[in-house]
């Protein structure tokens, strides 16, 4: 951004045309925006069934777990909230880091680490989840 | 200049002089209108919740592990600090959810005069807050 005290001016060797059609679209852009509301549309039921499931499952053992997720319906709509939550997550968590971080290897660390975070995250309660219920 | 968007930042005035174009006040400057603090906690839940995610992670991982792993889990959620974070995740998910389907009618053109924009700002905060509170009374109830 440009600093208060110091006189404006470019050092840009490009037409002020040039650089314009340089900001336009990537192209790439479209499939991510309604990846993040797809998956929200998805999450709307997903999570109110998970917040009635949670409730019903307060001071559930083990065992109880493992019989809840033995259903194959149960199982299926948990595999859908997890698939569902991380990949949002991941977006929604990406558009943050993208809006604020600007110092370029923190701002590509940071995206790094939530793309492999959010994946590993989710691989593990998969994991769990199919470990529990099969 | 550093990047691309400096360079927008940059332009001639009528004189062909160089200046900087003017920058909108930031947040500090304004007024807190209800939809701007709706807007704000949309994005603060969410990373809230992405954190929370931790917490989901460790009672699924537990619960596959051993029973051991899965009482410590039920114990810490069971202590005043499980519990006040219990507490923060349920009114973050309920404040992300009623917020992002406001989100979902504007993607869908609905929602955009002041007074209906005003108007689903307090909606998203009263109903999350109450049913948070139901979820609790029912939870504690069962406990």
């Amino acid at each position: 951004m440009p600093d208060a005290n110091r006189a404006p001016r470019i050092d840009i060797l490009r037409s002020p045309l040039g650089r314009a059609r340089g900001l336009g679209a990537a192209h790439a852009g479209a499939g991510i925006w309604l990846g993040h509301r797809l998956s929200a549309i998805a999450l709307v039921p997903l999570t109110l069934w998970f917040i009635w499931a949670m409730v019903s499952m307060v001071g559930a053992t083990r065992q109880d777990v493992a019989a809840w997720l033995g259903s194959p319906l149960t199982l299926a709509l948990m595999l859908a909230l997890l698939l569902m939550t991380f990949y949002h997550m991941r977006l929604g968590l990406e558009t943050v880091v993208e809006d604020y971080v600007q110092q370029p290897v923190l701002r590509l660390t940071a995206l790094l680490t939530i793309k492999a975070a959010t994946l590993f995250l989710g691989l593990a309660c998969i994991a769990s989840v199919l470990r529990l219920g099969l | 200049m550093r990047d691309v968007r400096d360079a927008l930042m940059v332009a001639r005035n009528t004189d062909g002089k160089l200046v900087s174009r003017p920058l909108s006040p930031h947040l500090q400057v304004w007024r807190w209108p209800v939809a701007m603090a709706v807007s704000i906690s949309h994005r603060v839940t969410g990373v809230g919740l992405g954190i929370g995610t931790l917490l989901l992670t460790w009672w699924v991982v537990a619960a596959a592990t051993s029973d051991r792993a899965f009482a410590t889990v039920q114990w810490f959620l069971g202590t005043p600090v499980g519990l006040f974070v219990l507490f923060c995740w349920t009114l973050s998910l309920l404040l992300h959810l009623c917020s992002g389907i406001r989100h979902l009618a504007w993607d869908a053109g609905f929602g955009f005069e002041p007074r209906t924009y005003r108007l689903t700002s307090w909606i998203v905060f009263v109903v999350a807050g109450l049913a948070t509170l139901l979820i609790w009374a029912v939870g504690l109830a069962i406990w």
